[in-house]
């Protein structure tokens, strides 16, 4: 880790230049506040006030840390208000989006490489797909899968993570699958293999680093679509979902909170994809892409 | 496999897919008496798109051309002068590209209420969104460009007496294109996104998320379904010229030559 100095550097410069624009941000409110009162404000009065202010456009770093303790260490996890208990479902919902992201991707990529009809029909249109901004269908699919009776959110906003999931996976399992070279492709062929063995035993397992590879770029993915379907399908429980409560009621602490929450969340599940892919590609021989 | 695609394949294939799938949904909403509330028809959202030309125009206009691309080029813009800035110092560049990498994959267009908060209702909040939506992806992708030249070229350009300068513009700029445009690819559906999550929290009477959820309201789906349709060859068109500007800048790349 010999990046570790200089991350650590660039992130307290980071958290320095925020305390600065809360300062600055926050003081205007407190200049009005001043001379409603009629009162002069000292440069101490102006530190201390813009630092905890309860509604500030810009809260100070220790002020997110402490509502985020607040909200996760000292609520019951079965409150409401614990972001622990929204980030169990957003998790929910990422990962449910997430499974179905990695099997639409891998079913439509072998429908890619095994057949040229399949791949000059679909691979356009996978492409295409992406274009198209998810969150102007979101409200679509949620009506959509009311009517086939899925009845909860948990369904459409899981189709929308996966939405967003299953393309790197498609792309990544087209590369892998079409990675064995001529040469592989024509000992099997000397060996009488038939087209499902050359599926089963060369491009499958072939395919496997760049399986593994993808499932980071997936997770993450699929997890903005969570966070993107709450915030887009009024959903009521979610981090997304904290969002929109927080800009409704005019409480900026629990914007904040579960933005916070929603990074954390994202960075562990990263962390853990990234952790799997190593210990798989390890066990597999340790081929780095 | 091994026969070649011709162009009229490339094109027919997805054209006929396209169609069939258009052709089945017609035909199923009307077999089975689909509630036009639920899933209008194709040729109901095709009306709606002819009757409501001047709505859906305006709405274009105040979410693609004000919010999303204002957005876009003030994200690109940022993170082009942050890379090369950051590229000619080591240590900024270590410390902030794992930093970077991380916030590119997290879910930014959360700051979409706080945007709204700070810059109001119009199309200003949704521009910043997108700004901030598109500047991670654009600059890890820039710094990556600009590394991506080898040693052998670096030294040739050290051969020459070339300063920082005369390197960055004819050596490292030109070979970070194929990288910028990559960014870029991603950065533009980014940009829509944005722009439409942010008017769901607030946004004058017009643009396309304000009219989505207001008309998923009052369950005028034709007329949800006609956005859709508008945000969807729009984001095509912006991946399609993004695109064709990449086949013509960067014609002398390898994955352009194929």
């Amino acid at each position: 880790m010999k990046n570790i100095l200089p991350i650590v550097t660039i992130v307290l410069a980071l958290i320095v230049i925020w305390y600065g624009a809360a300062f600055k941000m926050n003081s205007t409110w407190t200049y009005d506040q001043a001379a409603r009162a009629g009162t002069e404000v000292t440069f101490s009065d102006l530190l201390r006030d813009t630092m905890q202010q309860s509604r500030p456009l810009l809260p100070a770093p220790h002020q997110i840390a402490s509502e985020l303790w607040n909200t996760t260490v000292e609520k019951k996890i079965t409150s409401k208000r614990s972001m622990v208990y929204q980030g169990m479902i957003t998790l929910k919902t990422t990962l449910l989006g997430f499974v179905f992201g990695i099997v639409i991707g891998v079913a439509l990529a072998t429908v890619i490489v095994l057949s040229r009809v399949g791949r000059l029909t679909l691979m356009p249109w996978a492409i295409i797909s992406q274009t198209i901004p998810i969150v102007a269908l979101a409200p679509i699919i949620v009506v959509l899968s009311n009517a086939v009776g899925t009845g909860t959110l948990m369904v459409p906003k899981a189709i929308i993570a996966a939405y967003l999931s299953f393309y790197p996976v498609l792309v990544s399992m087209v590369k892998g699958l079409t990675s064995p070279d001529q040469m592989q492709l024509d000992l099997l062929r000397t060996y009488g293999a038939r087209q499902s063995d050359v599926f089963w035993k060369l491009r499958l397992p072939s395919s496997m680093p760049y399986f593994f590879a993808s499932l980071k770029v997936a997770v993450a993915a699929s997890f903005v679509g969570a966070v993107v379907a709450e915030l887009s399908t009024s959903a009521i429980s979610g981090l997304g979902a904290r969002m929109l409560i927080g800009s409704q009621f005019g409480e900026p602490m629990i914007m904040w909170a579960a933005l916070f929450a929603a990074a954390i969340l994202a960075g562990l599940l990263i962390f853990l994809v990234g952790s799997f892919e190593k210990a798989a590609r390890h066990l597999m021989g340790g081929r780095a892409l | 496999m091994s026969r070649l695609d011709t162009r009229a394949e490339q094109v027919l294939w997805p054209l006929g897919f396209g169609v069939l799938v258009l052709a089945l949904w017609e035909f199923g909403v009307r077999l089975f008496g689909v509630s036009p509330a639920i899933l209008p028809p194709p040729s109901a959202i095709f009306a709606a798109i002819l009757s409501s030309g001047p709505t859906l125009w305006e709405d274009w206009v105040q979410t693609v051309v004000k919010g999303a691309l204002n957005g876009l080029w003030m994200g690109t813009l940022a993170a082009l002068i942050l890379a090369v800035i950051i590229d000619r110092f080591v240590f900024l560049k270590r410390g902030l590209l794992p930093v970077a990498n991380f916030f590119a994959a997290l879910p930014i267009v959360g700051l979409a209420p706080i945007m709204v908060m700070w810059f109001g209702f119009d199309w200003h909040s949704k521009a910043a969104v997108v700004a901030v939506m598109v500047f991670f992806p654009m600059l890890v992708n820039m710094l990556g460009g600009l590394a991506a030249v080898d040693t052998m070229q670096r030294d040739l350009m050290r051969t020459y007496a070339a300063s920082h300068t005369q390197t960055l513009l004819k050596l490292r700029g030109p070979a970070a294109l194929p990288f910028l445009f990559n960014g870029l690819k991603i950065a533009t559906s980014l940009a829509l996104i944005g722009a439409i999550v942010a008017e769901y929290f607030g946004s004058p009477i017009r643009g396309m998320g304000f009219r989505i959820s207001t008309e998923m309201g009052r369950l005028a789906t034709d007329m949800v379904w006609a956005e859709i349709v508008v945000s969807a060859v729009t984001g095509t068109a912006l991946y399609g010229i993004v695109s064709a500007i990449e086949k013509r800048v960067t014609f002398w790349h390898p994955s352009q030559r194929g």
